[in-house]
């Protein structure tokens, strides 16, 4: 027992093992983890968990009111429904460029963006401008009562028609 | 009355009162001349003197002078500003209109508003381009040059937050453009577009969001770091004379 107190001095314990830097370790590692607690909750607080934004399905209405061989562009929604051959089809206006409204200009066949001059055929292939790649196509489908809904949250990798 | 006006002040100055106010510099020698900024909390961010040289026109012309004249102006202008506007939609749009119309001096305040912030961004770029040109970024003053690109930045985010705040057409499409430009950055881009409008497109979220940034959060960080500018400014010898100069 004497033996473990002589021991007990300050010569005897190596530097960086004394009871003060294990205070200051724990005392440390506790304001470590204090920050980055308070950083991920930093995080969640700022990223909102309710968003009041219209629902991403849009309802275009009965298919009848799409004739064939037309482009109709819904604003409100931004999206185009178009009559093709093959059927009805819809797509994004919204330009790939940065972002802007595009809008169908029925007296020369195309649909322009005003914001930076893209251009794009009505199968939503770029035609000129900086656009970096062709306009989105939205998956579409018919609802019970027999109305055309586009989901702008969707996009299809390949084309896809609604057979009317 | 017998005594003449500075013989009154100097009376003033020696008041028990004016004494517990103002703990130093209370006479006329160049010592209490010199305490009387020392000691001030709000002045002793500037130095007690300056040398003449840094005074000259032709060295700086007095950019960075008018890019602080022009920050004063817009707080000045802001704060009253922020007392007829709510930043909710489509308020925000009918608010601006009755700044312009209804409001006494509205037109005046919005007006000095708008032109003070395309001044600031003009200055803050012809201030940069000054320093530049005439050496004033060598050391010791290369980390002052550091603190004045993040004042850049920090007058470019102010100058993108404010443009969104009239809610019309034009800060609408803007604010749209930008923050898809924001979202082609790799990795982060659209997480980062998503906190900053508080959503997936700019609707109520994101006017709220900018116009914090705005008004609290941005002119808080431009605040610090003028300090720091000008505690450097102090610390690294004084404006930079020129390398032509004898005590360059």
């Amino acid at each position: 027992m004497s033996e473990n107190e002589d021991a007990i001095t300050k010569e005897t314990i190596p530097a960086g093992n004394t009871r003060r830097d294990a205070f200051v370790k724990i005392g440390v590692g506790s304001l470590c983890v204090a920050c980055s607690g308070a950083a991920v909750f930093g995080y969640d607080f700022l990223s909102p968990n309710v968003l009041y934004e219209p629902s991403p399905v849009a309802n275009a209405g009965k298919i009848a009111k799409f004739p064939p061989d037309s482009v109709t562009q819904d604003a409100q929604s931004g999206i185009y429904i178009v009559h093709a051959a093959e059927g009805i089809y819809a797509m994004s206006a919204v330009c790939t460029h940065l972002g802007c409204l595009t809008a169908w200009k029925p007296e020369l066949g195309i649909i322009a963006c005003p914001c930076h001059g893209s251009k794009f055929g009505r199968d939503g292939v770029k035609l000129e401008g900086p656009a970096p790649r062709p306009l989105e196509w939205l998956k579409a489908s018919i609802s019970d009562e027999g109305d055309l809904l586009v989901d702008r949250s969707a996009p299809l990798p390949e084309k896809q028609f609604v057979r009317t | 009355m017998a005594a003449t006006l500075s013989q009154q002040l100097t009376a003033l100055r020696r008041t028990r009162v004016w004494r517990s106010v103002f703990r130093g510099g209370n006479g006329t020698s160049n010592l209490d001349r010199a305490l009387a900024v020392q000691q001030n909390l709000f002045l002793h961010l500037s130095s007690v003197k300056v040398r003449k040289r840094s005074l000259a026109f032709r060295v700086t012309w007095f950019l960075g002078t008018l890019c602080m004249g022009a920050l004063m102006i817009l707080v000045a202008t802001g704060i009253p500003l922020m007392l007829y506007y709510h930043p909710s939609v489509p308020q925000a749009y009918a608010d601006m209109k009755d700044l312009q119309s209804v409001v006494s001096a509205g037109v005046f305040l919005r007006n000095l508003h708008r032109w003070s912030a395309h001044a600031m961004v003009l200055l803050v770029f012809a201030h940069m381009f000054k320093v530049f040109y005439r050496g004033a970024y060598r050391p010791p003053r290369e980390f002052n040059w550091v603190v004045g690109i993040i004042l850049l930045i920090v007058t470019l985010l102010l100058s993108y937050t404010g443009y969104l705040l009239p809610w019309d057409q034009l800060a609408f499409w803007a604010i749209t453009v930008g923050s898809n430009l924001l979202s082609s950055v790799p990795v982060i881009g659209p997480k980062v577009r998503f906190l900053m409008l508080g959503g997936n497109t700019v609707n109520a979220n994101a006017l709220l969001r900018f116009y914090v940034l705005h008004c609290v959060i941005l002119p808080l960080t431009a605040a610090t770091f003028v300090a720091v500018h000008f505690w450097r400014i102090r610390k690294d010898g004084g404006i930079y004379p020129g390398k032509d100069h004898k005590h360059a």
